[in-house]
């Protein structure tokens, strides 16, 4: 049995845990009869046309995993931003976890998605968000018809969240393949401004298949940060789906370091519906081995007066594979629209392979559009300065490399999140210096 | 020239509508409508061909009727009606010729108001042209002249029976019948094109040209091109399209294979201006080519093209970079005005060891038409050290046409280099306003821009075919302005 129909067989079990007499379900029933029809992305489809889920939808996932397990707080410790106080919402296997978590209800929701699609409280924010900007794609679908537990997020009107919150999945392996599908929902009214940590953690060797949703609305004024880090076991895969609603003078940031997994796939999405927006999406990927990202992204202009940035740097060692396929598309209303996109690329080995295909579709003619794309080496001449002055290879190699990569993380605005990432990046480049520059 | 005015210029672009859209009427054999196996047949035998031609035409064929048509590129269209298109239509009196004098008057006179007088450029332009209408190639110039230097230049029918060997050596090298579906049907039903072989070391001493017209209404034209610069040789190829304003759309899909042996290099120029269709898009050419080359080592290949015309444009002018040390390049100027498409582009495969590569594409769009550029650098595993330039400018006139850029980047080697950069902005009004100013009026300061924005194309195109490159440029914008 293919996992496809493993999946279809399942659904009426998932159905035994849920209200089926709700709305919600009714979404999911649409989206379940969606993924029917459409079943998973193939190499066929334009929009997978370099990367290839065959190798993943292979194992013999469990659906369900069984009931809650528990781990220490000392084992995952280290996955944690931990040097600063944060509101947690953590999930182990799928299930939400009270004993690692740290949730509120003090003037700010940070708490589960199982809740706010169950409780009449949160009916009205339900109604009006949820699943209303996620595409119709096959995957979105797939997860939207399993749709039953992950973060909500609500923070109302002029609050300004003291603190970043932390969404954490892991999965304990206890499971041969486990197979996940968070749903998040984070909504940010005018004024606001959250910043939050979201990460996907497998604590064995066994296969993991993570299909997230996340959708996200700002409104009028506010400001939303997202930091996702991606650095998890090579034998877990995850498909991350991103949808960002922006109203009038909201500025959205979202960065994206991708330093693990079997194959990554981040389909990150904005939709600009107000004036004076700003869009931004950075990236930096570091891979080795046989591993595999790719990030799509789409910005669509609707509106006039908006801006988007993209920046995305990739280093790939070895067997690994990068692929970026960005599009921004501006319509024939959003006049004065400045978009800027561009992808760098170092490829370290003679196996490594990146595809980059940056596209622009433009309706306006009073636009400022641009894009850059590069692949190309480190500078001998800059490394032969280096070992003259007594820094080693591989660490003149790592510097060269982190400043390269250093524009991404300038505009990370929590020092916390900033220090560890220069960290993984020196693991990752398995060097033992601080970058302090 | 030199009495051409700016008020002469405006008149010409309030009246221009298509220039060259008057329908010549030479008597013309033409084949039913519609294409079997008996067609294919019956266009082999009437070019009384040789039993592997007719073979190699109906193995097309029969991979052409298993295939579907491409649906990826960025364009709307009503798909051709295959079994409409009378699939041959030839001039009736064709004459064996051997110099212009023999040329049938009426052709002649044609010629003329195509602003292509052969008298002329006999003269003056030293350019030996091979002029194709409605699929069959009526006239080869200074064929003697080149036939001193061991260059064949003719007609692709001719060079099919009087150098079997050469065409049988190269001929689908490049594009393999089962290439995609308008190749696979260029290669079932092209009556003629031309042929062109330069020996090795021979440096091609003018320019060589083939002028296309599509004359008979409903037919397609099919023509081939096959061009063979042995080593170390040169030679510099012009092409130019058109056709009469015709209500109806018609189908053009041609053909080009290039092969530049080592040190070869081949410099292959277009101006195409197929009818593009009235103001309302009604009509124009569907202009569906595949031309692709193969560089050998330390070869050459460059494209210039000019494309304002066609209702559809599709087409991707290729190098293939084999050998080490081989380079490709491409130069484009897309206009498209009304409700013209264009998704075109190029591909650039490096698979030679120091190969390099530069796209320089230049796209404007204008009233509601849509303009994509669409290209691919593929840098294989083996390709070391290889080089890549990309940039893709477009320009927009309105808010109801689009731009879109499509690039494809695949990359397998770590010591490559590739830039791809593109840009989308409109003319400043600061410029506009700068030229007004000095009594430039609005649409001879956008001509002026325009020109400006494509000087980098335009640079790259033959003398002869850059005058007339620029006049285009201005007739296609007319009336976009505001």
């Amino acid at each position: 049995m293919d996992l496809k129909e493993k999946i279809v067989s399942s659904y009426v079990a998932f159905e035994d845990g849920v209200n089926i007499n709700s709305d919600i379900h009714e979404i999911r029933t649409d989206a379940f009869q969606q993924f029917e029809k459409l079943g998973f992305p193939s190499k066929k489809l334009e929009a997978w046309k370099y990367t290839s889920l065959n190798a993943i939808l292979k194992e013999d996932y469990s659906i369900f995993p069984d009931n809650e397990k528990s781990i220490n707080l000392a084992d995952v410790k280290q996955y944690f931003i931990h040097d600063i106080d944060t509101y947690k919402v953590i999930f182990i296997d799928g299930k939400y976890s009270s004993f690692l978590s740290e949730t509120t209800h003090d003037s700010i929701d940070v708490c589960l998605m199982s809740s706010a699609l169950t409780k009449a409280k949160y009916k009205p924010i339900i109604e009006n968000y949820f699943n209303k900007i996620a595409k119709q794609d096959n995957l979105t679908s797939l997860n939207t018809a399993f749709s039953k537990e992950g973060a909500y997020i609500h923070i109302p009107k002029n609050t300004e969240v003291e603190k970043p919150i932390q969404i954490i999945n892991f999965t304990t392996g206890t499971e041969a393949a486990t197979m996940l599908q968070p749903r998040n929902l984070i909504v940010v009214e005018q004024n606001a401004h959250v910043q939050i940590i979201e990460r996907h953690q497998s604590l064995t060797e066994n296969a993991v298949f993570t299909n997230v949703v996340t959708e996200i609305y700002a409104d009028r004024h506010s400001t939303v940060d997202v930091y996702k880090i991606q650095n998890d076991h090579i034998s877990a895969s995850l498909v991350d789906n991103t949808f960002i609603e922006q109203q009038s003078e909201s500025i959205v940031s979202v960065h994206t370091f991708s330093f693990g997994g079997n194959i990554t796939r981040n389909n990150l999405n904005f939709y600009q519906r107000g004036e004076h927006i700003d869009s931004i999406l950075k990236g930096i990927t570091i891979i080795e081995g046989k591993q595999h990202v790719d990030h799509h992204t789409l910005v669509h202009h609707i509106e006039p007066n908006c801006e988007s940035h993209q920046d995305y740097k990739g280093i790939f060692d070895e067997r690994s594979t990068g692929v970026f396929n960005g599009k921004v598309i501006v319509e024939k209303e959003a006049q004065k629209t400045n978009a800027y996109q561009k992808n760098n690329n170092i490829l370290v080995s003679d196996k490594s392979t990146i595809n980059a295909k940056p596209q622009l579709e433009i309706f306006a003619d009073d636009v400022k559009c641009s894009h850059g794309c590069t692949i190309g080496q480190l500078d001998e001449e800059a490394l032969f300065y280096m070992q003259q002055r007594g820094i080693g290879i591989k660490e003149a190699r790592a510097l060269l490399m982190y400043a390269f990569a250093n524009t991404v993380l300038e505009s990370v605005k929590i020092p916390e999140v900033k220090d560890r990432i220069t960290k993984l990046i020196a693991n990752k480049l398995n060097v033992n210096i601080g970058f302090n520059i | 020239m030199s009495k051409y005015t700016e008020d002469d210029l405006r008149e010409e672009l309030k009246t221009k509508e298509y220039e060259y859209g008057f329908y010549t009427d030479i008597e013309s054999e033409t084949f039913a409508k519609g294409l079997n196996e008996d067609v294919v047949r019956a266009i082999s035998k009437k070019k009384n061909e040789p039993e592997w031609m007719t073979d190699w035409r109906i193995e097309a064929f029969r991979v052409w009727s298993k295939m579907k048509e491409p649906e990826w590129a960025n364009v709307s269209y009503k798909k051709p009606e295959f079994q409409e298109i009378a699939y041959y239509s030839a001039p009736k009196q064709k004459p064996k010729l051997n110099s212009i004098d023999e040329v049938d008057p009426d052709l002649l006179a044609t010629f003329e108001k195509l602003g292509i007088s052969l008298e002329e450029q006999k003269r003056l332009a030293n350019v030996a042209v091979d002029i194709v209408i409605d699929s069959v190639s009526v006239a080869t110039t200074f064929k003697k002249t080149l036939g001193e230097k061991g260059i064949i230049f003719m007609p692709m029918s001719e060079a099919i029976q009087e150098h079997p060997e050469l065409i049988k050596k190269y001929l689908g090298t490049v594009i393999p019948t089962s290439d995609n579906f308008y190749a696979a049907l260029n290669s079932a039903v092209f009556s003629d094109g031309s042929f062109c072989y330069i020996p090795k070391g021979v440096r091609c001493p003018m320019e060589l040209s083939t002028y296309f017209r599509i004359n008979e209404g409903g037919t397609g034209q099919f023509e081939r091109t096959l061009v063979v610069a042995d080593e170390g040789s040169f030679v510099s190829y012009l092409e130019g399209c058109t056709a009469p304003s015709r209500d109806e759309n018609q189908l053009h899909a041609a053909v080009v294979e290039l092969i530049a042996l080592d040190d070869a290099e081949i410099k292959y120029s277009t101006v195409q201006n197929w009818y593009p269709g009235n103001s309302e898009g009604k009509g124009g050419v569907y202009n569906f080519v595949t031309k692709r080359g193969l560089c050998e080592t330390n070869a050459k290949i460059s494209w210039t093209q000019v494309e304002t015309g066609s209702a559809i444009t599709w087409k991707y002018p290729s190098c293939i970079l084999k050998g080490n040390n081989s380079v490709g390049e491409f130069y484009s100027i897309a206009v498209t005005n009304n409700y013209q498409q264009a998704d075109t582009g190029t591909k650039m495969i490096h698979l030679g060891k120091n190969t390099k590569s530069t796209i320089i594409s230049k796209g404007i769009s204008a009233g509601k038409s849509q303009n994509s550029y669409r290209g691919l650098v593929q840098i294989n595993s083996r390709a070391e050290n290889a080089r890549n330039f990309s940039q893709c400018d477009s320009l927009l006139m309105g808010n109801k046409c689009g731009a879109h850029t499509f690039p494809y980047i695949e990359v397998k080697n770590k010591t490559a280099q590739v830039e791809h950069e593109a840009t989308t902005s409109k003319i400043g009004e600061e410029q506009l306003f700068y030229c007004n100013q000095r009594g430039i009026d609005t649409e001879k300061a956008i001509a002026l821009i325009v020109n400006g924005f494509s000087k980098e194309v335009l640079n790259k195109l033959p003398m002869e075919f850059a005058v007339e490159a620029q006049k285009l440029l201005e007739i296609s914008l007319e009336g976009s302005v505001g």
